[in-house]
């Protein structure tokens, strides 16, 4: 049995349907897995009989974990959050619903950084999430939880939500694939909301194949949310073994300085294989990307403080404040000031500032004219170019600890991650190679709905790279 | 930079209530994010367009028929103080 959990999800379900092993047997071992996990990974695991699986369906009874940003009915759904605590939704988020539909069950409820605000996952209202590459360090964040898990060998995939590198950065920083969709290719409806022009949710998978496979069952438009789209094209399963042919762009803006000297190392040896399968590799401009860290800074903590308004000890979440005393506004602060952490504090507080009278033009309106110009520059450059790719995190993961009480300092660490949600456009992360002994992630980003493109490129550099990441499932 | 009452003013607006070390701390650290933030003063952005969706959706209207809607029940029931038909909280209007 155990060998099962050296398998990809896809290659589970292949077991599954070749009578190998039941459904109801493979989450009885994820389950056991999940409640063994020392990592901090997971905030809920399901205590269910194993739900039924349909024969034939297309993801096999694979259980899934899920970010504690879904909201799934009846099961403890906080986004990370004090201020949320022992809420359980009266409904299923639709990506989920749509996977579990698909014959992906859910296992668990994975920690993240609260209201996905983060890069390390310490800002998680039920503690951190380590590395199980090296347990001192942090998964990254926000998915770190979703990351972590499916590192070790306690989830054979999970999905989470990227806003500004959410999905891809953890998976880079835990030796995993972590795909953030073209925005409004997957339903954000039932996702407790943080960033609502940014947010996408999306696979984190051990493999590019495992990635596709979740994706192609996430994807559609859907009623409930207005702002999704039906995918153009049919997704496939990658196959491509070579990138003849393929264009791939590399802007130094995302490349050059601030990129540590290890994961500089794994990302030219990616560069190098890129052009042995064939590839052209060539230098493209992003003028603009330096100021995407600070033009998110300013829209996702604005859309933030709109959307973070409804936690008000009102309608769900524990409630702070001497309701006798007549006074409504101490409720909402007390309650406010209780749940809430301090990053989340700190990024209300900025958009609160960001649109308040007489700001507003010089920094939210400034900021979404940043943003025109960088979705103007990779519009550009993917006139040149079919994909670009640059590293994922400047640097391995760090320490835990290491940057909590610089807050800007971490800000800038998402600088490869954040212009491509501020542009709308899809990007992958897969693992490039080790520094020091922990995983370097390689980011390719291509065109809105350009996700075969890039599911097919990442499954060549894949096969090319052979990275070993079954280190951290012992 | 942004000053002790400035944070005291956003922090109302917020309806966020901060201890006097976190008003301390939020000014620092807010200062210091908006000194980065401001770097973006310096584009020449004059004639460009705001962008705030990034992928082009044309307005769609849900056909409209009726259908069930939560329950009273369901809604109400992870309220922390509710009546059977209402959330309770303190009369807006004071004491």
């Amino acid at each position: 049995m155990s060998d099962l959990l050296e398998l990809t999800a896809a290659q589970a379900a292949e077991r599954v349907r070749a009578g190998e092993v039941s459904p109801a047997e493979l989450f009885e071992l994820y389950r056991e897995r999940a409640r063994g996990d020392e990592l901090g990974a997971y905030l809920w695991v399901s205590d269910d009989e194993p739900p039924e699986t349909p024969a034939g369906a297309p993801l096999g009874g694979v259980p899934l974990a899920v970010k504690d940003l879904f909201c799934v009915e009846g099961v403890p759904s906080a986004a990370g959050s004090r201020i949320l605590e022992g809420y359980r939704p009266p409904y299923t988020a639709t990506a989920v619903e749509r996977l579990n539909a698909a014959g992906a069950p859910t296992l668990g409820k994975t920690n993240m950084d609260e209201f996905a605000m983060g890069s390390s996952n310490e800002n998680s209202g039920y503690g951190p999430v380590r590395n199980p590459w090296d347990t001192g360090r942090v998964p990254g964040g926000s998915s770190g939880g979703s990351a972590a898990a499916v590192a070790a060998g306690l989830a054979p995939w999970a999905i989470g939500t990227d806003t500004g590198g959410s999905i891809r950065q953890p998976a880079a920083l835990c030796g995993i694939v972590g795909l953030k969709p073209t925005y409004g290719a997957v339903s954000r409806y039932g996702m407790i909301a943080f960033a609502s022009s940014l947010d996408q949710c999306g696979p984190l998978t051990r493999d590019v194949t495992d990635a596709a496979l979740l994706f192609r069952h996430m994807i559609g438009h859907d009623p409930c949310d207005s702002t999704s789209l039906e995918f153009p094209e049919p997704v496939g399963l990658p196959t491509a073994e070579r990138l003849d042919g393929v264009r791939i762009g590399v802007p130094p803006e995302l490349s050059g300085e601030g990129v540590e000297a290890g994961v500089r190392e794994v990302f030219e040896r990616t560069l190098g294989l890129v052009e042995e399968l064939g590839g052209q590799i060539e230098e493209v401009a992003l003028p603009h990307s330096p100021h995407g860290i600070a033009a998110y800074y300013v829209l996702a903590p604005a859309e933030a403080s709109a959307n973070l308004a409804r936690y008000d000890g009102v309608r769900y979440g524990p409630r702070k404040g001497r309701n006798g005393d007549g006074d409504l506004t101490a409720l909402y602060e007390e309650t406010r000031a209780a749940g809430f952490g301090a990053e989340v504090k700190r990024r209300i507080m900025l958009g609160t500032y960001a649109l308040s009278s007489g700001y507003y033009e010089a920094y939210y309106g400034r900021a979404q004219r940043v943003r025109t110009k960088i979705a103007d520059d990779f519009r550009s450059a993917f006139e040149r170019v079919d994909l670009i790719l640059t590293p994922t995190s400047p640097t391995v993961a760090f320490k835990l600890g290491e940057r909590t009480d610089d807050p800007l300092a971490m800000y800038l660490s998402d600088y490869c991650t954040v212009p491509m949600p501020l542009a709308g456009i899809p990007a992958i992360s897969i693992p490039g190679g080790l520094s020091e002994g922990l995983p370097v992630g390689i980011q390719l980003a291509g065109p809105a709905f350009s996700e075969n493109r890039i599911l097919d490129a990442a499954h060549a550099l894949e096969r090319a790279i052979g990275f070993d990441g079954s280190a951290p499932r012992a | 930079m942004i000053d002790r009452d400035q944070v005291l003013h956003v922090a109302r607006l917020a309806r966020l209530r901060l201890d006097d070390a976190e008003v301390e701390r939020m000014a620092g650290e807010l200062s210091t994010i908006l000194d980065h933030i401001e770097k973006i003063g310096e584009l020449d952005l004059d004639d460009v367009e705001p962008t705030s969706h990034v992928i082009q959706v044309e307005n769609v209207l849900r056909p409209d028929e009726p259908r069930p809607s939560l329950p009273r029940e369901k809604a109400l029931e992870q309220a922390p103080d509710a009546t059977e038909d209402g959330f309770r909280v303190p009369s807006p209007g004071g004491s």
